[in-house]
């Protein structure tokens, strides 16, 4: 098991490594000189020559990519000029709201999204499955950010249930009840969309499990239904949506953007918007290394979870 | 046509068709509707309340029409949703077909790339682009095509390679035509269904996204308003005149929601899979609809299968497996079922504990006795404790009927833990002891290992142990050594025979082979497209055939040292169960046969020691 997660951490570098190239190329090709950009147009000429001494603007692209790499390697993501501030510190604070908010919607996502599946699956053609397949269709369908606009309407503003935006209460907040009654609406909210794809998916993972010999070799023992259905045939079809979890994991994660945005909430997706909006530079690169590098260490600990769950993969 | 029609039966597909084409109408329509100006602000008329004079859907918060508005946005969202479809489309496609064509290193590296790509959580990469470019509506559709790229590479990538080692794409490079020639007049077409479905599927998602950039603020830019940025301005107000918020949000939800449909429909109508019915979940037993009236129990055997007929009804046809088949064992005797695949052999097997996949299948006559007792009236429960404790399965192939992902100690204990109350530790012992009974190996450690981690021969004694675990009455074994090499076949048949002896066991053993039938039966019945065509003791059948099918299958066995011997297949192939000929199933490769084998019913002539359905029969039966 060890040997199988080192294996998957060292196999994780290149990965690392691709990301941080294709964000370096990406922002690259930002047209015009980049400490103009990253200072705005009314920094001094000064300031500007000064910033691409600081960055190392004048010397080759490859140069230019190692230095910046090296950098971040020793925790030095640049300096944000809209906050005046550390990139780094400024995604550190910011990271732990876009964790609670997408980690809660991602165990909303995985536990109601298998169960609707398997459910679905079970009844096959029957009212249950229907009424869920009706329901998912339209999950999938809501746009996120209009679901949480029309959740704060109905629940803050008419039924004033909830509190309208924000991770606490500003004034005599900041204990867990209060922040989990303003989680509430946006781990909902951020979680229908892959609650409906994961659903969808382990219904056809179920029902082409349920079709297979080794079902049948369950019932011919004298298995019965239930153990069938909800042990035998869902241990099978994990295998093919655990997979489909680490991908839903990405579209939460960076779902959160919308979410934040319409629940006020202090993420690092929120942060990101507003950076580009300002064109600050230097902290959307740093929020979307920093961002895609937790991806990939998910996405590892999905493959372990794999690992000890389907002994035929190679450890 | 008939994928239309197929489209269309699909009720939801056709609904999402409809709303789709209504909103398209709607939207072509915008230069001869009666439409104000979308852009015309008049501050006194701010928020006005949909059903407004003159303002159909009301005011937005610069008093402009949100009729026309919503028209425009619609149009703007269209169009930018299905450009960017197209262009990754194009894209993506061009590299997969790129790299499954060429193969090697231009594969390896262009894959590489694109599981960087996917690497990143999706929109964050989207945002990346547009922080680059700076926001903008075509910044935000370039940003939205490049992140669905990976999409499209990776799925035409997979068909390509499929094609790519075919024999016309062989032909075309002899033939001397170039690489650019071959990819764009032999893959292409042979890839286009493929790409336009997945464009079909993506282009709500596309839509969605981009909408998601404008309403973040980083997509279209004021004036000009696509469906995401009137819902972001919209937002500052959304308390106040929820009506602005709505109107837009609403049409995002019915254009996605109606591409989702038809994209689902399309794939369904594609998939043979959910034309045939072959996706649906097989039901704990089979079902059984009884058109015959029940056959009185005439009291023969411990098993008494009695005048069975098993049916796959697909759509409309009606593929009949098992017509008419009456087959009896006793308490330590051994029948064999033999026959061609197709025969309907494994289905009667299948049928006796309700283990047909159904649907489709369908047990449509007969009885199953066991002890007298009724098996296809008898209630789900009172079965299932049968299962395995009275009438236990030995399977073919047990690399699939194994569950894969259970030590097969732990699937060994479960059997004897369905039925009895045994600790783990006691079941553990037992399953010990059944393993060192089938003469596998160190049992103590094999019990912990998965089946891919066993051979073939080790696996099929699991089953084979699986099977004894409750010291069953009846034992069927559907070609349990099809898969094995002859020496593992010899050792697990006279395993079996030893168990018959020791235990008294019924065996009914199911195969296509008459040498395994001459090692371990005492009876025979030989099936032919779902009837039994002769029966008798083996010694009888296998000295003198008297079906002529009986013969000519024999004749496929090749004997050892018998070596002049001409090795003779039968010509023609085993009829289709949906579309049986009148009179004898094997007429029409029998050389025997006359006119008067094709009409009527041929009766299966003779007793139980005894009988054969044919009417020129190789020997005469007594």
């Amino acid at each position: 098991m060890g040997s199988y997660i080192l294996k998957r951490l060292i196999s994780a570098v290149p990965v690392l490594i691709g990301i941080t190239v294709i964000v370096f190329l990406i922002m690259a090709m930002i047209p015009g000189d980049p400490a103009t950009a990253i200072l705005g147009s009314y920094a001094t000429p000064d300031n500007v020559a000064k910033l691409n001494r600081d960055l190392g603007l004048d010397k080759p692209l490859v140069a230019r990519y190692f230095i910046w790499l090296g950098n971040m390697l020793t925790g030095d993501f640049g300096r944000s000029f809209s906050l005046n501030r550390p990139v780094l510190d400024e995604i550190l604070e910011r990271f732990n709201a876009t964790l609670i908010l997408a980690g809660t919607s991602f165990v909303i996502c995985s536990v109601l999204g298998v169960l609707a599946g398997v459910v679905s699956a079970a009844r096959q053609y029957g009212l249950a499955d229907k009424a869920i397949t009706f329901v998912v269709l339209i999950g999938i369908s809501i746009p996120s950010f209009f679901l949480g606009m029309m959740m704060i309407l109905l629940f803050a503003v008419n039924l004033k249930w909830l509190p309208v935006s924000g991770m606490y209460a500003i004034y005599g907040g900041g204990d867990l009840p209060d922040l989990l009654s303003h989680l509430i609406m946006p781990a909902a909210a951020l979680s229908v969309v892959a609650t409906g794809v994961i659903a969808r998916l382990a219904r056809s993972a179920m029902l082409e499990v349920l079709r297979q010999d080794y079902i049948r070799t369950a019932r011919a023992k004298g298995v019965g239904e239930g153990r069938v259905v909800y042990g035998h045939a869902l241990r099978a079809a994990m295998v093919s949506i655990i997979p489909v979890l680490g991908i839903q994991a990405g579209f939460v994660l960076s779902g959160s953007v919308f979410i934040e945005i319409v629940f006020q909430w202090p993420g690092v997706g929120r942060m990101l918007v507003d950076a580009i909006l300002k064109r600050d530079i230097l902290l959307v690169q740093g929020g979307v290394v920093f961002v895609a590098a937790c991806y990939v260490f998910f996405n590892i600990c999905v493959d372990v979870a794999q690992s000890l769950l389907d002994p035929r993969i190679k450890t | 046509m008939r994928f239309l029609s197929l489209l269309f039966r699909n009720r939801l597909a056709a609904m999402g068709a409809v709303v789709l084409s209504l909103i398209v109408l709607l939207v072509l329509l915008i230069p001869v509707l009666p439409l104000q100006d979308p852009d015309v602000t008049n501050t006194a008329d701010r928020f006005l309340p949909p059903l407004s004079e003159g303002h159909l859907l009301g005011t937005d918060h610069l008093g402009r029409d949100l009729l026309a508005r919503l028209l425009y946005g619609t149009r703007l969202s269209l169009a930018v949703g299905l450009f960017a479809a197209l262009i990754a489309g194009t894209i993506g496609s061009a590299v997969g077909i790129v790299a499954g064509y060429f193969g090697g290193r231009i594969d390896n590296v262009i894959m590489r790339g694109i599981d960087m790509l996917m690497a990143f959580p999706y929109i964050l990469l989207a945002l990346a682009i547009v922080a680059a470019l700076g926001p903008g509506l075509l910044n935000a559709l370039i940003a939205v095509a490049a992140v669905n790229i990976p999409f499209f590479a990776r799925n035409i990538r997979g068909i390509t390679v499929g094609l790519a080692g075919r024999e016309f794409i062989d032909a075309a490079r002899l033939s001397g035509m170039g690489h650019g020639r071959i990819i764009l007049t032999e893959l292409l077409p042979n890839v286009l269904s493929t790409i336009v479905i997945a464009m079909s599927t993506t282009v709500g998602w596309m839509i969605l996204e981009t909408a998601g950039l404008s309403f973040l603020g980083l997509g279209s830019q004021p004036p000009q308003a696509d469906l995401g940025s009137m819902l972001g301005e919209a937002r500052s107000s959304m308390i106040t005149n929820p009506h602005t918020s709505i109107v837009p949000g609403i049409m995002i939800f019915l254009i996605v929601m109606s591409i989702n449909l038809l994209g689902d429909g399309v794939r369904d109508a594609l998939d043979p899979r959910l034309r045939s019915g072959a996706l649906a979940r097989p039901q704990a037993r089979t079902m059984v609809r009884r058109k015959a009236p029940l056959p009185a129990d005439d009291g023969k055997g411990l098993l008494n299968i009695q005048r069975l007929e098993t049916q796959f009804h697909v759509g409309k046809r009606v593929y009949r497996a098992v017509n008419d088949v009456s087959l009896h064992v006793n308490a330590g005797e051994c029948l064999g079922v033999i026959g061609e695949s197709g025969s309907g052999k494994s289905v009667t097997a299948l049928s006796v504990m309700g283990l047909v996949a159904s649907p489709p299948g369908v047990i449509t006559g007969g009885a199953v006795r066991y002890e007298g007792e009724d098996l296809l009236a008898a209630p789900y429960e009172s079965l299932r404790k049968k299962r395995g404790e009275k009438v236990a399965y030995i399977f073919q192939d047990p690399l699939s009927t194994l569950h894969p992902l259970y030590r097969v100690g732990d699937q060994l204990a479960e059997a004897i833990q369905v039925h009895h109350r045994v600790s783990d530790a006691e079941a553990r012992a037992k399953a010990i002891e059944l393993f060192r009974s089938v003469r596998i190996p160190n049992p103590e450690s094999r019990i912990r290992n998965y089946p891919h981690e066993m051979s073939g021969g080790m696996r099929q004694r699991v089953g084979i142990a699986m099977a004894l675990a409750n010291d069953p009455d009846v034992i069927i074994a559907d070609e349990p050594t099809t898969a094995l090499d002859v020496t593992v076949q010899a050792q697990i048949l006279s395993l079996l025979d030893d168990l018959r002896r020791e235990r008294g066991l019924a065996i009914v053993f199911i195969t296509h082979d008459f040498g395994v039938v001459a090692q371990l039966c005492d009876r025979v019945a030989v099936m032919y497209g779902g009837r039994i065509v002769e029966q008798g003791t083996t010694t009888d059948i296998l000295d003198r055939p008297a079906h002529p099918y009986t013969k000519r299958l024999m004749a496929c066995v090749p004997e050892l040292g018998g070596g002049k011997r001409e090795l003779a297949a039968i010509p023609g192939l085993p009829p289709i169960v949906s579309d049986l000929p009148p009179g004898c199933a094997f007429a029409p490769r029998c050389h025997k046969a006359t006119p008067a084998c094709r009409e009527g019913e041929i009766a299966l002539d003779g007793g139980d020691a005894r009988a054969v359905r044919c009417i020129h029969p190789e020997e005469e039966i007594a």
